[in-house]
C-alpha cells in the first residue's frame, strides 16, 4: 500500500513539513516504533557514503583560443585528457597519472599525483596548466598551446562517473607471505589485515536493495553538490547473490553519477594515492530514499548485522580470477575492528569512511529540510534481479 | 636505563665515521635506527632511538658532542594534518603502535603522537597524503 507519492513529499519540502532522517537514524526509530509506525512518521531516509571509487572522471570544454584550436593532445597539470571529441572537449580520467610518472617501475610506486588531483584541484578554484597540441586545420589552425585555467573560467565542466556507489564489495585479505599493494590498500602478509570499502548501513545502494526508488534521473548529492543517476553502471551485475533479505552479498549493482562540477566542493573529491597500485578519486555520494511505502523503510532500515560480504584472497584468487570466497562476514563484524578468517583474528580497516558518509547523509537531510533540495520520481527503472543482466568475463582468444 | 628518541647531525668532516658501532662497542648504547639520511661528503642526519644505563647514556653523549655531532631531542616526528586526513582507516591497520588509531563505535581516526615511534609505514600508507614527517628538534 503506497503511503504517500513523489508530489505529497515535494509539496511537504516546500511547506517545511517533511519529516527526514538519515540511515543512521532510522535504525533507532524502528527499534522503538516498528517498521510500519516508522514507515508512517517518516517521508525520507537519506543515505551516504565517500570511498575511493576510481571509475570517475570530468567533461571539460576549455573554450577556443585565438586562433582557433583542434585540441588532439591534452595535459592537465601533466596528465594526459583524452581528446577524441569535438576540437575543444576533454574527458579527465581520474586514474589517469601522468606521462612521467615512473609508476610500478620502482616497486610500490606512490602516484603522487593524476587526474584524480587534477580535479580537486580544479574544484579547489586553483590555477591548472593546460598543455596541448593539435594538427592544423583550416578551420582550426592553432598547433600548440600553453596557458593556464581555472574551473570557473572554462566553460561546461561536469563530473560523469561511469561507476560508483557500488552495492557492497569485496574484504580483501592477503594470503601469501609478502606484503601485497592493491586497489584495497595494502594487505600485509597471511592474513595480516582485512581492508573493506563500503558504508554498510549507510551506504546508499544497500538501503534499496532491488533499486526500487533509485532509478535513472534521481537526484542527488555529488561531490557536494547535487548530481543526478544518468544511467546504471558499469559492471552492474543485480543477478548478484543475495540474502534472504534481499540485500546483495557481495558487489552487485553500481551507478554512473553525473554533476556540475563547478557547484562541487574538494573536500567530497579528494585525489588519493594508492602506494603500489595508482591513483583514485575519493567521492562523496549521497542519495535520498523516499518512504513510499511500508516495504521501502523495511529495505532502508537493514542493519550492519544483515548485511554480509565476501572475504577474498587479493594475492592469488582475486588476480587470477578464480572464484571463492574464504568466508562471508556481517558490516557489524568488520566495523568491531577484528573478523576471524581460519581461525586466525586479523584487524580490519574501512577504506570507505563511515564518520564521513554520516556527514553526507546529515548535509543531504539538512538541504531537504531547508527545502533547497526536492525528490525526482525515476525517468526508468535500473535493471534489478529479474532482468537477466549478468556479469561478463572477458575471453581472451586469438 | 634511559631510553630516548634523538636527531642526530653528523657534520660533513665527521660523517664516514662509524659512530653506531662505537656507541655499541664502547658505551653499550644500543641504537635503534628510525631514519637516517647519511652521504659521502655531506653533512648527514639520523633519527635514532637510543637505550643505555645512565652513565653510559651520558657519556655517549659526551663522547658524541666531542666528535662535533649535534644531539638534538626529538620533540614530535609525525604530523597528522586533520583536515586533509578522509577518516578512511586505511592506515590504522599498518600502524605498528596504534598511534593512528581508530574509535569504534563511531569509526573515527585520531592521532596520537606519544604512541609514535617514526617508522613513517603511515606516510606512503595514507591515500590522502594526510602524515607529514617533521623534524622539530630546535633545528
Ligand atoms: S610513523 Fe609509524 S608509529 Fe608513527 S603514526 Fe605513522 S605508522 Fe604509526
Ligand atoms: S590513511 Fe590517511 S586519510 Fe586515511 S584515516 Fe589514516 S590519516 Fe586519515
Amino acid at each position: 500500500m503506497q503511503l504517500r507519492s513523489y508530489a505529497e513529499i515535494n509539496e511537504k519540502i516546500s511547506k517545511g513539513q517533511v519529516v527526514v532522517v538519515t540511515a543512521e537514524e532510522v535504525l533507532g526509530l524502528v527499534e522503538e516504533h516498528g517498521v510500519e509506525e516508522t514507515a508512517r512518521r517518516v517521508d525520507v531516509v537519506t543515505t551516504g557514503t565517500f570511498g575511493p571509487m576510481c571509475s570517475s572522471g570530468a567533461f571539460l570544454n576549455l573554450g577556443h583560443p585565438a586562433p582557433r584550436m583542434k585540441m588532439a593532445r591534452v595535459y592537465l597539470n601533466g596528465v594526459n585528457a583524452y581528446a577524441g571529441l569535438a576540437a575543444v572537449d576533454v574527458f579527465l580520467g581520474a586514474t589517469e597519472i601522468p606521462a612521467a610518472d615512473p609508476a610500478n617501475q620502482n616497486f610500490p610506486g606512490a602516484f603522487n599525483y593524476g587526474g584524480a588531483h587534477v580535479i580537486e584541484d580544479l574544484v579547489a578554484g586553483r590555477e591548472v596548466l593546460l598543455e596541448a597540441t593539435a594538427y592544423p586545420t583550416d578551420c582550426y589552425p592553432r598547433q600548440k598551446l600553453e596557458t593556464w585555467i581555472k574551473l570557473d573560467e572554462i566553460n561546461e565542466a561536469y563530473l560523469y562517473n561511469p561507476r560508483n556507489c557500488y552495492q557492497n564489495y569485496n574484504v580483501a585479505v592477503n594470503l601469501s607471505d609478502r606484503t601485497i599493494y592493491t586497489y584495497m590498500g595494502i594487505l600485509k602478509a597471511n592474513l595480516g589485515n582485512a581492508n573493506y570499502c563500503s558504508a554498510g548501513q549507510l551506504s546508499p545502494l544497500l538501503k534499496d536493495p532491488y533499486y526500487r526508488v533509485t532509478g535513472i534521473g534521481t537526484r542527488l548529492f555529488l561531490g557536494g553538490g547535487t548530481g543526478y543517476v544518468a544511467w546504471y553502471g558499469t559492471q552492474h551485475n543485480p543477478a548478484a547473490a543475495r540474502g534472504e533479505n534481499g540485500v546483495p552479498r557481495m558487489g552487485a549493482g553500481t551507478l554512473a553519477l553525473i554533476g556540475d562540477l563547478k557547484q562541487m566542493k574538494a573536500k567530497w573529491l579528494r585525489g588519493v594515492s594508492y602506494l603500489g597500485y595508482g591513483v583514485s578519486l575519493q567521492v562523496g555520494v549521497g542519495v535520498p530514499i523516499p518512504v513510499l511505502d511500508v516495504e521501502t523503510l523495511r529495505y532502508a532500515a537493514v542493519r550492519d548485522e544483515e548485511i554480509f560480504a565476501q572475504v577474498v584472497d587479493y594475492s592469488e584468487a582475486y588476480p587470477q580470477r578464480i572464484a571463492g570466497s574464504l568466508g562471508e562476514v556481517s558490516y557489524a563484524e568488520l566495523k568491531s575492528g577484528t573478523i576471524v578468517i581460519q581461525g586466525r583474528e586479523v584487524p580490519t580497516a574501512p577504506l570507505s569512511s563511515y564518520p564521513k558518509a554520516k556527514e553526507i547523509a546529515e548535509i543531504l537531510k539538512s538541504w531537504i529540510l531547508r527545502g533547497e533540495f526536492t525528490l525526482t520520481e525515476p525517468v526508468s527503472k535500473l535493471p534489478s534481479a529479474d532482468s537477466g543482466i549478468k556479469l561478463n568475463p572477458l575471453k581472451v582468444q586469438k | 636505563m634511559i631510553k630516548r628518541k634523538v636527531v642526530l647531525r653528523f657534520p660533513a668532516s665527521v660523517v664516514e665515521y662509524p659512530f653506531i658501532y662505537t656507541l655499541a662497542k664502547e658505551y653499550n648504547v644500543v641504537a635503534n635506527i628510525l631514519k637516517a639520511n647519511i652521504n659521502p661528503r655531506k653533512e648527514g642526519r639520523m633519527v635514532v632511538e637510543l637505550s643505555a644505563d645512565d652513565k653510559d647514556f651520558d657519556a655517549a653523549m659526551d663522547f658524541l658532542q666531542s666528535r662535533g655531532v649535534i644531539v638534538l631531542p626529538l620533540e614530535q616526528q609525525v604530523n597528522w594534518l586533520e583536515d586533509r586526513c578522509t577518516q578512511c582507516g586505511a592506515c590504522t591497520v599498518i600502524c605498528p603502535t596504534e598511534a593512528l588509531w581508530m574509535k569504534r563505535p563511531e569509526m573515527t581516526v585520531s592521532f596520537n603522537g606519544e604512541k609514535c615511534v617514526v617508522c613513517e609505514h603511515c606516510l606512503k600508507a595514507c591515500p590522502a597524503r594526510a602524515v607529514e614527517a617533521l623534524y622539530l628538534s630546535g633545528e
